[in-house]
């Protein structure tokens, strides 16, 4: 019966630098299925597609186990070409066209119909002529497969960005012998009305027998065009679900997707707890301009003494807001702390207003890599309220010079306060571990004594155990001194363990406020862009 | 600030939202043009259209009669519009400006002395003269390609550079070599001391043969058929090459390397390729350029070569990402009618045909680096608008 299935994956396990993650996966695929591949991010998805397509980043990794099945055969690709040849097609989330090519030209390229010229024969293929004639008729076809109604010679600078999706649409299904496609997110830059235009040309394609496997975080959309649906967590496959089966709803796909009950710690309790009466800061109609992580307007109130969470799924924004509010970022709108404005596009006044961050890119944006942790926990301080320096000369008019020895002592107190492990204040970052190198953050973070503490990703790329230790010095920094902190992070685990409350993030905007207590298919379905009320 | 891309994407599809200037006409290959507005169209060519200005000024102060003008201008293009041409490839390929057309020009010179060597008359010495220099140009060319895609991002400081490295090994082949490791019977040539070519190679045995081959006189303008019809076969070939497989990939990979990648067009080779007929196009236009001049300086004739070429195509209004075998041209025509009449000019106005001489030279380096300063802030614009 294996001839039944287009493609068969079975067994896959991968491991990345000795995590696993993928584990024993199985998905398999008929002709003319629509196949819904779902899962937070992280699941394993997209690992799982670079396996089928052979992605070099597989190959220089490892490889991986387990087998995978193409139309009966057992096969390997170990390049994205082998699978491309052997009629894998892939609508990319980024679009793959030349800006200055016309639709056709772009639908055609590197397949373009040639016929011959008197030069072919002196200089071989390659001095073949283009056929413009079936260039243009072949990419008609596919446009109008796809229901895209627009002039195949327009260049493809400037047309909408939803028109480009079609365009890549139209290119895969114009190559020959396509068996299988695969959509990464086809519909996350459209429109409502052109993502209905999508799915139904997705339907169309599938009707030709072509299968496809639809992976997205519109649940909605996955339920309304696709047969199957395969549930993916922490790189297994929780379950696989026909969508005819009237249990198939977006609430059980959403809490499957979500998955694991929390343990939530007893944290010591407050003197006082955070209301809403008491709010330190003030977000209102927030946009800002991160690439790949834009806000579009959020506001929020911060209470006083709180964890606040912001999660989301990747790429919809909540990086943004943390960035937005320090001034890191093209930022516009109102952020008040106390009632005082804070200046946007201006770090150095969101550190003078007591706010200081955590950056999610450690490694760049938080630390000079190479100099030594107490030079990399007591710059800022220096640069933003002359810590750290003394006076030489007369008092008012002195040169000012850094005091090396408070910032040693300062350094060594942070050292044993938040336990960094280090040969001392004088060693280099780059040779820290991860969580460590965390710390030192931290520990810059607190040399500004900040009332407010905005974290980004604390644990990205940090192994388990540390993790840990950085999210209990979080609670004990929130409980003991009194601080508020600002926890954005893509595991939602980790928020639903330390936050009062999370809000979540889609779209660039805030779409409901949960408590961790909520039930994972609110979570999920939250994350999808849905906001739900609660049970 | 509208960052709403929703509301931004739900606008562009408003069919009636879009505007006059938006409509385009197209012909296949896709090379689409768009009607703009009289101030968009200056805006794009203010570069050509200073020139035009310029060069009428300086035919003006320059008091020499048209005819006279005319005469200069034929021979110069003649000479001078195949080793512009030869730019048009490399910029279509996404190598941008070719500085190391130099190193081309070093080949075709070494066909030259070769010629010059064995006093090989006529047109056999000329395709002689070819002949000897394709190998080199290909060899070169080779390498200047395999460099430049280690150096993607940077290919012209890469060319410029290669090209003054490359000038260190032709003075060492034919200021030390000549006469030690390469035997050479033609003492005229040498330097007394019995090793190196001496600086000046008279190349009466093929000066003008391209030119004499067919000179037509026109009214009472000479014109050089047959150097013309050389320069007018290699537009033709450039506009050939559009339509192509390997234009086609050329143009793909000067826009996207990615995108090309990905779709499976051999990126690295298909750079080589450019950069392979590059050269020798440079080779073969030097040699047609110095038939013409009819002396040979070894060690300096190709030095501001691609200089003048860069700045010739520039000044037709091609930029480092697009060129086009018009622009070509016209650039040829209204750089090199600016070289005439700059002399004159300044020696008009100003009682000094140096301050002339100054200018022109300045303007020349001054158009590239406008022109480099214009292209980075257009890609900076067109990267922040693509988000």
């Amino acid at each position: 019966m294996a001839e039944d299935y287009v493609l068969e994956m079975h067994g896959i396990t991968k491991h990345y630098f000795g995590n696993r993650v993928l584990n024993d996966v199985t998905l398999r695929v008929k002709p003319g299925e629509i196949h819904g591949l779902v899962g937070e991010n992280g699941a394993g998805k997209s690992t799982l597609m670079n396996i089928l397509f052979g992605m070099p980043v597989i190959h220089s990794t490892g490889g991986f186990q387990g087998e995978i099945k193409y139309c009966g055969n057992q096969v390997i690709f170990n390049s994205p070409r082998q699978a491309l040849e052997s009629g894998i097609g892939m609508v990319h989330q980024e679009f793959m066209l030349i800006p200055g090519f016309t639709v056709a030209e772009n639908i055609k390229l590197n397949r373009e119909p040639l016929k011959d010229s008197f030069l072919t024969k002196a200089f071989g293929q390659r001095m073949k002529k283009l056929d413009w004639l079936r260039i243009r008729s072949d990419s008609r076809a596919a446009l109008d497969t796809v229901g895209l109604g627009i002039d195949e010679m327009l260049p493809v600078v400037g047309l909408p960005v939803g028109y480009m999706q079609f365009i890549e649409i139209a290119r895969e299904v114009d190559k020959e012998g396509v068996r299988l496609l695969v959509f990464d997110e086809p519909t996350a830059l459209l429109t409502e009305t052109e993502s209905e235009q999508l799915l139904s040309a997705i339907k169309r394609i599938a009707a030709t027998g072509v299968a496809v496997i639809f992976i997205s975080h519109r649940l909605d959309e996955v339920l309304s065009i696709c047969e199957n649906v395969t549930v993916m967590r922490d790189g297994e496959v929780v379950t696989s679900v026909g969508t005819p089966d009237p249990t198939t709803t977006i609430e059980r796909i959403a809490e499957l997707m979500v998955g694991r009950k929390v343990e939530r710690p007893e944290y010591a309790k407050r003197t006082q707890e955070p209301s809403d009466e008491d709010t330190i800061l003030n977000i209102e109609n927030l946009e800002v301009d991160m690439p790949g992580e834009e806000v579009h307007g959020i506001t929020l109130s911060v209470r006083r003494g709180e964890i606040l969470g912001i999660g989301g799924l990747a790429g919809q924004g909540k990086i943004g807001i943390s960035n937005g509010i320090m001034g890191l970022f093209p930022a516009q709108g109102l952020v008040t702390k106390d009632g005082s404005e804070i200046p946007l596009n201006d770090p150095g006044h969101a550190y003078q207003q007591k706010l200081a961050f955590l950056s999610e890119d450690r490694k760049v944006v938080g630390l000079i890599l190479d100099r030594p942790i107490e030079y990399n926990v007591t710059v800022v301080a220096t640069l933003v309220k002359s810590m750290f320096q003394k006076t030489f000369g007369a008092r008012s008019r002195g040169i000012e010079i850094r005091d090396k020895k408070s910032a040693w002592n300062f350094t060594m107190q942070m050292i044993r306060e938040l336990d960094i492990r280090c040969t001392g204040p004088g060693q280099i970052v780059r040779r820290l571990s991860g969580g460590n190198q965390q710390k030192v953050c931290i520990a810059r973070a607190l040399a500004l004594e900040p009332e407010i503490l905005l974290v980004s990703e604390p644990t990205r790329g940090i192994d388990v155990g540390a993790k840990e230790r950085i999210l209990d010095l979080l609670v004990s920094l929130n409980r003991e001194k009194g601080m508020t902190i600002i926890l954005t992070s893509s595991e939602l685990a980790e928020l639903r363990k330390v936050c009062d409350r999370i809000a979540v993030i889609y779209g660039g905007n805030l779409v409901d406020i949960l408590s961790p207590d909520d039930s994972n298919a609110r979570f999920g379905l939250t994350m999808s862009g849905r906001r739900a009320e609660a049970q | 600030m509208n960052r709403d891309y929703r509301k931004r994407i739900f606008k562009k599809n408003q069919p009636n939202e879009a505007s006059p200037s938006d409509s385009r006409f197209l012909r296949p290959g896709g090379r689409g043009f768009t009607i703009l507005g009289l101030r968009e169209i200056l805006v794009r060519n203010i570069v050509p259209i200073m020139f035009v200005v310029l060069c009428l000024l300086g035919v003006r102060w320059s008091g020499k009669p048209a005819l006279f003008l005319l005469q200069e201008v034929v021979f110069r293009m003649s000479r001078n519009s195949f080793l512009v041409l030869s730019l048009v490839i490399p910029v279509m390929a996404g190598l941008g400006l070719n500085f190391g057309l130099v190193i081309g020009a070093m080949a075709g010179q070494a066909g030259l002395i070769f010629v010059a060597a064995r006093q090989i008359p006529g047109m056999p010495g000329f395709l002689t003269a070819c002949l000897v220099a394709l190998p080199l140009a290909l060899g070169l060319g080779y390498m200047i390609g395999k460099i430049m895609n280690k150096a993607k991002g940077r290919e012209m400081i890469a060319g410029m550079i290669l090209g003054f490295f490359m000038n260190g090994i032709y003075q060492l082949v034919f200021l030390f070599g000549i006469g030690t490791v390469i035997p050479f019977s033609n003492k005229n040539m040498v330097l007394p001391r019995g090793i190196g070519l001496r600086n000046t190679v008279e190349l009466k045995s093929i000066k003008w043969v391209l030119d004499d081959l067919a000179m037509a006189k026109i009214g009472k303008v000479r014109v050089p058929l047959a150097t013309l019809a050389l320069s007018a076969a290699l537009a033709w070939l450039i506009t050939g090459l559009y339509r192509t497989k390997l234009g086609q990939d050329i143009r793909a990979i000067g826009q996207d390397m990615k995108v090309s990648q990905v779709a499976g067009i051999q990126v690295d080779q298909t750079r080589v390729v450019a950069m392979m007929i590059a050269t020798v196009l440079g080779a073969i236009g030097q040699i047609a350029f110095l038939q013409n001049i009819g002396t040979l300086n070894v060690y300096d004739s190709h030095g501001q070569i691609a200089t003048f070429a860069i700045a010739a195509v520039l000044v037709g209004g091609a930029t480092v990402s697009r060129a086009t075998v018009g622009q070509a041209l016209l650039g040829t025509f209204l750089f090199h009618l600016l070289f005439i009449v700059s002399p004159y000019a300044g020696q008009n106005l100003l009682g000094s045909a140096q301050v002339g001489e100054y200018f022109r030279v300045f303007i020349a380096y001054a158009i590239i680096a406008v022109s480099l300063a214009l292209h980075s802030m257009q890609r900076a614009r067109s990267m922040a608008s693509r988000r």
